[in-house]
């Protein structure tokens, strides 16, 4: 070991960092570090974003329900003793529910259970949808009518915010749709087997439901409504796409006119959706006369929107098939378009498909062009795909995202729930959509 | 419109046209089908498109277009239609049935066909272009009919009254946008440009494999999502946690709540688009930067994103035309009021919430109180375009630079 006199003159020894190269380092550490907070920022987001709508909508697919044995009461029902659906018609709801009241207070009664309030108040523990189910089942099969069956009715939002946490009895304190003894039957009745949770298919058939039913309220008919716009985007999009993309890619000449397509589609793929709204409004509403509402309107709008994402991946997909595929079929007296349609075509196919999926992925989570087009209309009725005056896919119908729109408006806390759960829906059509694309992506892709 | 008995007709005549174009073409070079110039399939193609085309054609025109003379003596005597459609197709395929000949290049004349076809679908999106300006040029050359352009463009109050006589000025909604879309920017171009430096530069394979395609879910959420994401939990967390106990506001809606959920949507577009700029600068430029002792973050800081500035700024123009005019996310986060204020804790509105609420009412068309929304979206879209084009220029410009 020798000792250096220390000269004053900077240490030589790379083993010892000086402060320059430490804050060099600190500088390093630090701007590695940002990078990882802006990954887990993101990654958070995603969570949190993820969780919110999961914990808010998961309840949304389950449902309360009362079962109770409901006296199908001739006298009431059907006056005339004839079961004539006509006479049986002009019973309205409220007939039928002053016979769910009489069931339900049957059943307290059975079970024994000592209530203190008046037979009103305990009416309002069954959903106002519930009279129209059973008035429903009745007109379908009159021959039930004298009977005593037993219905599954679907309980008040309140009861089933209730179950759900949503409700507690210092809210329902302050609410004048139900009380804390309501709540503390419902509880009785629970305990007696005779209110179930369960899943609730109807969530996702169902109509939609008036203001003062959330716990009525589905999807059917939103659902239906997408599926028809998504079978109009696939019909339209997908050939004039492919179409489109063929000329761009494989025929076009290079001058001044294919400039101006190519610089319009990336141009319109930059827009803003509601602008494609406005042009569905102005255009194929206002100007052509089409039904206001209807998926084909909606589905147009959206293939336009389309049309660009579509375009730009089939225009990769087709250039990414090697040239010699098309030299060789011209070289043995294929024409052009022989050699594209018979070989680069099927070639591009999955990149192609992959590419549309994500485009119909994208239009069924569209929203705001939808809004425009009058899809926000409150529809209760199933649209039928074809009719003789509406023409194809022209009835009135709402759209998935637009329902989880038209759900946020609503004033009753029942419909977060609601409209959370629509996203759920909405997020698994999605995934499955995404999935159905990477795997074809793995599947069929080709490596030149 | 029955359109059924057309398009059977269509289809019969086409089964017609190929198999009689076929036994044709053969008959004309007398069995020998050497002698043609084109083999009868090809004929038969030709004779199906010939009789196709034009009667679909006019199909579509009448589709389209029909409910325009709904009143008219046309839509009144739906024979004329259909006989005319019959007979289009009828007339093409006897056409092209009469054209064969054993000199007849049948493959060229089919293909002219498609390739019309091709042409066609790719003048689509032209028309979209033009459909969207015209229809909103005719619809805002109206509304300035009614309602001063200056008063539009210049005046600072928005309060529309389904009377008449409101007022209808631009800047309190244009204010709104810009605030939350420099919210939203503030929030996603540090955030997205770090993680594109860090996954591009910094992250090893299997990060990059687990990170991106997570990153990328962000994109594919649709938007609704995100606002419904503020509506019920950003906004509410922001009024419980920041702008009541600091006294900034009462309202669960506000610029910050769009402004953070919206940058969480930018997040993804401008990572993936900041990580390609990134990912092309020559390696050979990092290489002598750190050859000559430089640390990674330094050749970042010092070489790499310079060399990337124009991309990168190109990235956030178009990250930032995202944001003027997204929708769903301000309608559902920001609020209903149009007011010029700095508290970013304050309910205001922007260009699109009121296209939305302008056109979504049950109001009459041809009030200035409605036509406004068409002035607005020309706006808007004018906007965006002129942002989309200077992005897109600065981009292809940069990229060329390296390649």
């Amino acid at each position: 070991m020798t000792d250096f006199p220390n000269t004053g003159q900077p240490r030589q020894s790379l083993l010892n960092l000086d402060d320059r190269t430490k804050k060099r380092n600190a500088a390093e550490a630090r701007f590695k570090a940002y990078g990882i907070a802006a990954i887990v920022t993101a990654m958070l987001a995603l969570a949190i974003l993820l969780s919110s709508v999961v914990a808010n909508g998961s309840s949304a697919f389950r449902q309360t329900f009362i079962t109770i044995d409901v006296p199908l009461d001739a006298d009431k029902l059907d006056k005339s003793g004839v079961r004539d659906l006509d006479v049986m018609k002009k019973v309205t709801t409220i007939g039928y529910a002053k016979l769910l009241r009489e069931g339900l207070l049957n059943a307290i009664t059975d079970a024994g259970i000592d209530t203190s309030l008046s037979d009103k108040e305990i009416a309002t523990l069954i959903s106002k949808e519930a009279p129209a189910t059973v008035r429903n089942s009745v007109l379908a099969n009159p021959s039930l009518v004298g009977e005593t069956l037993t219905f599954d009715l679907l309980a008040s939002g309140r009861i089933d915010g209730y179950y759900k946490g949503r409700v507690t009895l210092e809210s329902a304190a302050l609410d004048g749709n139900t009380s804390p003894e309501a709540l503390m039957l419902a509880d009785a009745l629970k305990a007696e087997g005779l209110i179930t949770t369960r899943f609730n298919w109807n969530f996702l058939t169902a109509p939609d439901a008036s203001d003062q039913r959330p716990e009525a309220a589905g999807l059917g008919v939103a659902i239906l409504g997408s599926l028809y716009m998504m079978l109009v985007v696939l019909f339209l999009a997908l050939p004039i796409g492919v179409a489109a993309s063929i000329y761009l890619e494989e025929f076009a000449p290079k001058n001044r006119w294919t400039d101006v397509i190519e610089v319009n589609i990336s141009n319109l793929a930059a827009v803003p959706s509601i602008v494609y709204g406005i042009l569905g409004l102005a255009i194929f509403i206002n100007f052509m006369h089409f039904n206001q509402s209807s998926p084909l309107v909606g589905g147009l709008v959206l293939t336009l929107m389309t049309l660009p994402t579509i375009i730009i991946s089939t225009r990769a997909a087709l250039k990414s098939v090697p040239p010699s595929i098309r030299d060789a079929a011209l070289g043995v007296g294929a024409s052009k378009m022989q050699s594209v349609f018979h070989h680069v075509l099927p070639l591009a196919a999955p990149g192609i498909l992959t590419g549309t999926i994500i485009g119909l992925a994208q239009a069924l989570g569209e929203t705001a062009p939808l809004l425009l087009i009058g899809m926000v209309a409150f529809v209760r009725e199933y649209p039928a795909a074809y009719t003789e005056n509406a023409g194809l896919f022209g009835e009135a119908a709402t759209a998935l995202p637009v329902q989880v729109y038209n759900w946020t408006q609503r004033a009753d806390p029942g419909f977060v729930e609601r409209a959370s759960g629509a996203i759920i829906t909405l997020l698994v059509f999605l995934l499955i959509m995404n999935a159905v694309a990477i795997f074809l992506r793995r599947k069929f892709e080709r490596r030149w | 419109m029955p359109l059924s008995l057309p398009l059977v007709v269509i289809l019969g005549l086409c089964l017609a046209g190929w198999f009689l174009a076929q036994s044709r073409a053969m008959s004309v070079s007398a069995g020998d089908r050497r002698k043609l110039a084109s083999l009868p399939r090809q004929h038969g193609l030709n004779t199906v498109l010939s009789t196709a085309i034009p009667a679909l054609g006019l199909i579509l025109v009448w589709m389209l277009f029909g409910r325009l003379f709904s009143d008219s003596w046309l839509a009144n005597s739906p024979l004329v239609f259909q006989g005319g459609v019959i007979a289009v197709a009828l007339a093409g395929c006897l056409w092209s049935l009469g054209r064969i000949r054993i000199d007849f290049r049948a493959r060229a004349a089919a293909e002219r066909w498609i390739k019309g076809l091709l042409i066609f679908a790719s003048t689509i999106a032209i028309l979209t272009t033009v459909g969207i300006v015209m229809s909103m040029l005719f619809e805002t050359s109206n509304f300035f009919r009614d309602y001063s352009w200056t008063d539009f463009f210049f005046s600072a109050e928005w309060s529309p009254n389904f009377r008449g006589d409101s007022a209808l000025g631009i800047l309190p909604l244009l204010w709104g946008t810009l605030y939350i879309s420099l919210i939203a920017l503030a929030f996603a171009v540090p955030i997205g440009l770090f993680a594109a430096i860090y996954l591009s530069e910094y992250a090893s394979v299997r990060v990059r494999s687990v990170v991106k395609p997570l990153i990328e879910i962000l994109a594919g959420i649709p938007t609704i999502v995100y606002g419904l994401f503020a509506l019920i939990t950003v906004g509410p967390f922001l009024r419980d946690y920041f702008a009541q106990p600091m006294g900034f506001g009462e309202s669960a809606s506000s610029v910050m709540t769009a402004g953070l959920v919206m940058g969480v949507m930018l997040i993804p577009f401008v990572s993936s688009l900041s990580d390609d700029i990134i990912n092309a600068v020559p390696q050979a430029m990092r290489d002598g930067s750190l050859g000559l002792g430089a640390t990674k973050s330094e050749t970042i800081r010092q070489v790499v994103i310079p060399a990337a500035l124009p991309g990168i700024v190109g990235a956030v123009l178009l990250a930032a035309s995202r944001a003027i005019g997204e929708t769903m996310i301000v309608v559902l986060g920001a609020g209903a009021a149009a007011r010029l204020s700095l508290n970013p804790f304050e309910a205001m509105t922007t260009v699109t919430v009121k296209i939305v609420s302008q056109l979504t009412g049950d109001t009459d068309f041809a009030s200035p109180e409605t036509l406004v929304a068409f002035a607005l979206g020309l706006t808007l879209f004018v906007i965006t375009l002129g942002l989309n084009v200077f992005a897109l220029f600065i981009v292809r410009r940069y990229r060329e630079q390296y390649e």
